[in-house]
């Protein structure tokens, strides 16, 4: 067995530190972000647990008010800029996209080293108004608040996270290109394998959304420094325009988290089923409708903001709207199932607990998209609980899904099965208790980001608070026998899942190169059984 | 193919054609960005033009309709410059080339130096949103939002410019060192694809900021 | 009251729509939850792998089911969308018997103003029955009204008024929240909503204690406003005012010397006073300077409301008279 070890591949190609600073594999860049978004996630993870335990009880006894307050927002922050938006398209997308569509690399492969550059450089601004006393404005900006009353460290995170926004949109355009440019000899569009689909949507929207973000944090910073006047009322400015702007990319930006995701699971899905996805065309067709209808809904944000009462409708139904693709999506994964031959490793039981997270955050959007039912529930903690099974419930749950999937091929080493079964059963319940009260407490009309609260709430901040401790451990867990499967794990073959698609073709890990020989493709994706050859 | 003719094309891509192709597509997907991006902008001017259409119309009298006009035609002539240029690299004209981008490298100089000398005009008169804002009359407030954006959208494109700039003078010195031939011209070709769009988005400014509300 | 309570009080007209549909939404989204569990969970299991080396079947998929189960969640959700619409048109539109408090909000205290004079902080008192409608601005950044046992929330926005309506239905005190992050105190930018019987209200509005008693109207505040500030030197219903007369033109149109023109409301009052010259009337000199600075938003609102009563049927005649 050991003398597999022999074979050259891209983690022993070459050795040192510079070799990994200066690399333009696309696959080793996909490891610095795995590292980087690791650090950011566990950075975010403590705001986290700090603000959970401040809200087990009603009054303010952890931390003072502009603690908590910060304490919110950086928690949003890094969350959302520096761990959901890169996580599955920064490492995931950045190791597969070239192997699944049989290419060498990346379509511009400097660019993509240059924008894990751009990340760090943003994170390094975000982390440095962290360390200088944070900032607690909410992590949506809203002015004026943060342009004439905030006195924290706006600046930098608005430097933070403009840079960072360019590391996305560097990251989107070379995945369109090579999506576009890079496939292999018959790999035509209807045989993409349905992460790509995914990945491809997702680029759309960061290629389309995120110049938008990078302005209005621009706009943002200029008013702030310069006191111009844009979106500052008493200067005949319009702090409701910077919500529109903000959202427009915003709202993308939750499909930017959760498409990925949806990828993950079809991947998944299939190849724990032994079989076709269901209705590839239907899934293929809505992530590219929910990134587009995705970009007409912002509106729904501001329900309760004075805006007009014909452009609320408006934003409404097209709300109802984008939520029949994701639909879609869910009742093709359950029938993918039909006569399949299921089993059960971790990699399966994310995805199913991704379904049934994602079925609940998705039909607690309907209630947000009701107009007459908004009014009650925004700015509540129902929304706090919505955004959550959506964004951590799914997003999250699918990136874990990824994780345990592509693990061996990452790294050519299998991980405790049965560690990683616990794992996933812990964070789905975790995750339940943590955030189903939070419905609750929303409806019965808890607004979010409150530092003290009536004591009638207590009950369920407490279950919520219990909920996330088990939830902690279930993210723990995997750092450990994850850790400990890169030494010690038993080696994995090229294809241990015995899955269909490209990247199973190819040793794990792979070479340089990505395969010895360029890939013809000759079939739809996910055709079961897989050849004896592919079978190693 | 000869090796030589190949030595440009990376490990990762199969053909020149391809390379060529993914590095066009790449542009194009960039300046869609760039359309975003200054869209932002262009939403907030229309959104306060149209709030306050008095005092964007009084506030654009203090800019200088000649001055605009004088570098949209210094733009346009360097659009075509830079056309040329390309059609040089085509060819494999390596002195026209050279020639070519060294004209339109002198034509973006030029635009920003008239607006370095408008900006330095506007400070003088006191029309730089901030501290030392100056404005008579009733729409002062008003006026204000209206330089912010003409600085934010006119200086966003300033450096835009001062990129492009930089970027010719990258082709100018690689051209020199015969780095281009008909086989292999990509570098030129989305240079000057940037350098069009970055004219394109001031045959948009200037109507917008100069002309629109002047009554005769 | 239960121990553990799923929805919250409920006192007003809305509160009872909006809890039919939430309800009408739980059980919808527990049918289609526990539908795809358990449909899942059913073919995890049935279909099992029994050997290694087992591969599914070849299912062709439908064109007709995929349509099935995009247009019927659709039809679904367009009904959602008509019915959560027809609530959301009725909390826009307050009743034209709509009783008028004003509300601002500042960093971190609710200031409510009844027309009759009282004034309060962080503490409201409505009567029952009535239906109340809330002008509300904001002196700084931006809040948001909101009162969960009236199911009702409203943005409280700096520099502009927005308008929410209730009318309670139970007598009772409800919590009122600032449900819109607006800094370090937001959470305790708090209060209550006292509910009282008609005559009780009366009373508390009359009476309770002299400084009570003693407080002017809000109308006769403004009146007093409009006479300190000068605006009657040229706001005069004479010809040859320097200004125009504001006798009668609130819910009437003006039109402006550029060519547009608008009905008269609250905050084109608002905006006249603080910006004069953005929307001028025409046939006037741009002559009125600004008032920003030297009113707040409270005594815009008082001037406000004083301009609105010269539009009322008594004053109109007045006028006339003269």
């Amino acid at each position: 067995m050991e003398a597999a070890d022999t074979r050259e591949h891209y983690l022993n190609a070459d050795y040192g530190v510079k070799s990994w600073l200066l690399t333009t594999d696309h696959k080793r860049i996909g490891l610095l972000y795995l590292i980087s978004i690791t650090l950011m996630f566990l950075l975010g993870s403590m705001f986290a647990v700090l603000i959970r335990l401040e809200l087990l009880t009603p009054g303010g006894d952890l931390v003072q008010a502009d603690t908590y307050n910060r304490l919110f927002t950086m928690h949003g922050i890094v969350m959302i800029f520096f761990f959901l938006v890169p996580s599955i398209p920064a490492v995931f997308g950045n190791f597969l996209v070239p192997i699944m569509i049989g290419a060498r690399d990346l379509a511009f492969p400097r660019l993509n080293l240059l924008s894990w550059y751009v990340f760090m450089v943003g994170a390094a601004f975000t982390l440095w108004a962290v360390i200088t006393g944070g900032v607690d404005t909410g992590w949506t900006f809203y002015t004026p608040y943060s342009t004439t009353a905030s006195h924290s460290q706006v600046l930098w995170t608005a430097i933070g996270i403009f840079i960072t926004g360019f590391s996305s949109i560097l990251t989107g355009l070379n995945f369109i290109v090579t999506i576009h440019r890079m496939r292999a000899p018959g790999m035509t569009w209807m045989r993409l394998p349905l992460f790509i689909w995914a990945q491809y949507a997702t680029s759309l929207i960061m290629v389309l959304g995120t110049p938008v973000l990078a302005i209005t944090v621009f706009m943002l910073f200029l008013e702030r420094v310069l006191g111009l006047g844009i979106f500052d009322p008493a200067l005949g400015g319009d702090p409701i325009l910077f919500q529109h702007l903000f959202w427009f990319y915003s709202h993308p930006a939750v499909y930017i988290m959760v498409l990925p995701s949806m990828g993950v699971v079809s991947e998944v899905i299939t190849c724990f089923a032994r079989k076709q996805i269901y209705g590839y065309k239907f899934v293929a067709i809505s992530s590219l409708a929910i990134a587009l209808l995705g970009f007409l809904v912002w509106g729904h944000h501001m329900f309760t903001s004075t805006q007009s009462v014909y452009t609320a409708l408006v934003f409404s139904v097209l709300s109802f709207a984008v939520a029949i693709p994701s639909a879609v999506k869910v009742f093709n994964w359950t029938a993918t199932l039909y006569k399949g031959a299921v089993t059960f490793e971790a990699p399966m039981l994310f995805a199913m607990g991704f379904i049934g997270l994602f079925t609940i955050g998705g039909l607690t959007g309907l209630f947000l998209a009701s107009l007459g039912l908004d009014v009650h529930v925004h700015d509540t903690y129902f929304v706090v609980a919505h955004f959550h099974y959506i964004m951590v419930g799914g997003a999250l749950m699918g990136y874990l899904g990824a994780v345990h999937f592509w693990w061996p091929k990452l790294f050519g080493r299998m991980y405790s099965e049965w560690a990683a079964r616990v794992a996933a059963v812990l964070v789905f319940l975790g995750f339940n208790l943590t955030f189903f009260p939070q419905f609750v407490l929303g409806y019965l009309g808890m607004p979010r980001r409150y530092h003290v609260y009536p004591e009638e709430f207590q009950v369920l901040n407490v279950m919520s608070t219990l909920g996330a401790s088990i939830l902690g451990l279930g993210y723990m867990i995997p750092l450990v026998y994850l850790t400990w499967s890169l030494s010690r794990g038993p080696r994995a073959g090229a294809n241990p899942w015995h899955a269909a698609g490209l990247e199973w073709t190819t040793p794990s890990p792979p070479p340089t190169e990505n395969f010895e020989t360029v890939p013809v493709v000759t079939e739809e994706p996910y055709s079961y059984p897989i050849s004896e050859a592919e079978a190693v | 193919m000869t090796t030589e003719s190949t030595a440009h094309v990376a490990h990762h891509f199969d053909t020149a054609e391809q390379q060529q192709k993914a590095a066009t597509f790449g542009m194009w997907v960039f300046l869609i960005t760039e359309i975003m991006m200054f869209g932002g902008l262009f939403t907030a001017y229309i959104v306060y033009r149209w709030m306050y259409p008095d005092a964007f119309a009084e506030a654009s009298h203090h800019l200088d309709t000649q001055l605009g006009a004088l570098n949209t035609a210094v733009l346009l002539a360097s659009s075509l410059t830079m056309a040329l240029a390309v059609r040089a690299s085509q060819l494999g004209e390596k002195k026209q080339l050279i020639r070519r981008l060294l004209l339109t490298i002198a034509l973006g100089s030029v635009f920003l130096g008239v607006k370095a000398y408008e900006y330095a005009h506007k400070f003088e008169e006191g029309l730089v949103p901030g501290a030392f804002f100056r404005f008579d009359g009733p729409h002062a407030h008003h006026a204000e939002l209206f330089f912010s954006l003409y600085f934010g959208m006119t200086g966003l494109h300033a450096v835009h410019m001062i990129i492009g700039v930089g970027i010719l003078g990258t082709l100018t010195w690689m051209a020199a060192r015969n780095r281009f031939s008909p086989a292999y011209y990509t570098p030129v070709e989305i240079g000057g694809l940037y350098w069009h769009f970055v004219d394109l988005v001031w045959i948009y400014l200037f109507p917008l900021l100069y002309l629109l509300g002047r009554h005769g | 009251m239960s121990k553990f309570p799923l929805f919250p009080e409920a006192a007003s007209t809305m509160a009872g729509q909006v809890d039919l549909l939430y309800t009408f939404l739980v059980s919808l989204s527990l049918v289609l939850s526990v539908g795809i569990a358990a449909t899942l969970i059913m073919f995890a299991v049935r279909y099992r792998r029994r050997a290694d080396g087992q591969v599914g079947d070849k299912v062709k998929s439908s064109t007709a089911l995929e349509l099935t189960w995009s247009l019927i969640p659709l039809g679904v959700s367009m009904f959602i969308f008509a019915w959560a619409a027809q609530i959301y048109v009725a909390m826009a539109r307050p009743p034209d018997d709509a009783h008028e408090i004003f509300v601002v909000g500042k960093q971190w205290m609710w200031k409510l103003q009844h027309l009759e004079g009282r004034r309060e902080i962080n503490e409201l008192h409505v009567p029952v029955g009535q239906p109340i409608k809330l002008t509300m601005t904001s002196e700084d950044v931006i809040h948001s009204f909101y009162v969960p046992a009236f199911r009702v929330k409203a943005d409280v926005v700096p520099g502009r008024y927005n308008t929410l309506w209730f009318e309670a239905t139970e007598v009772g005190s409800y919590h009122l929240f600032c449900a819109e992050y607006c800094g370090t105190e937001h959470s305790q930018m708090i209060g209550s909503v006292h509910v009282m019987e008609q005559a009780d209200f009366q009373a508390w509005l009359s009476g309770g204690s002299s400084v009570a008693a003693m407080a002017a109207t809000v109308e006769e505040d403004g009146a007093a406003l409009f006479q300190s500030l000068g605006c009657a030197t040229c706001h005069k219903d004479a010809p040859g005012a320097f200004g125009p007369s504001l006798v009668g033109i609130y819910g009437e149109e003006v039109r402006f010397a550029d060519g547009t023109s608008q009905v008269v409301d609250d905050s084109y009052l608002r905006e006249s006073i603080l910006d004069p010259t953005t929307r001028l009337v025409a046939g006037y000199q741009p002559l009125m300077p600004t008032f920003r600075g030297q009113v707040d938003e409270e005594k815009l609102l008082r001037l406000v409301q004083y301009i609105k009563s010269l539009s009322e049927e008594g004053a109109v005649a007045d006028a006339a008279g003269h």
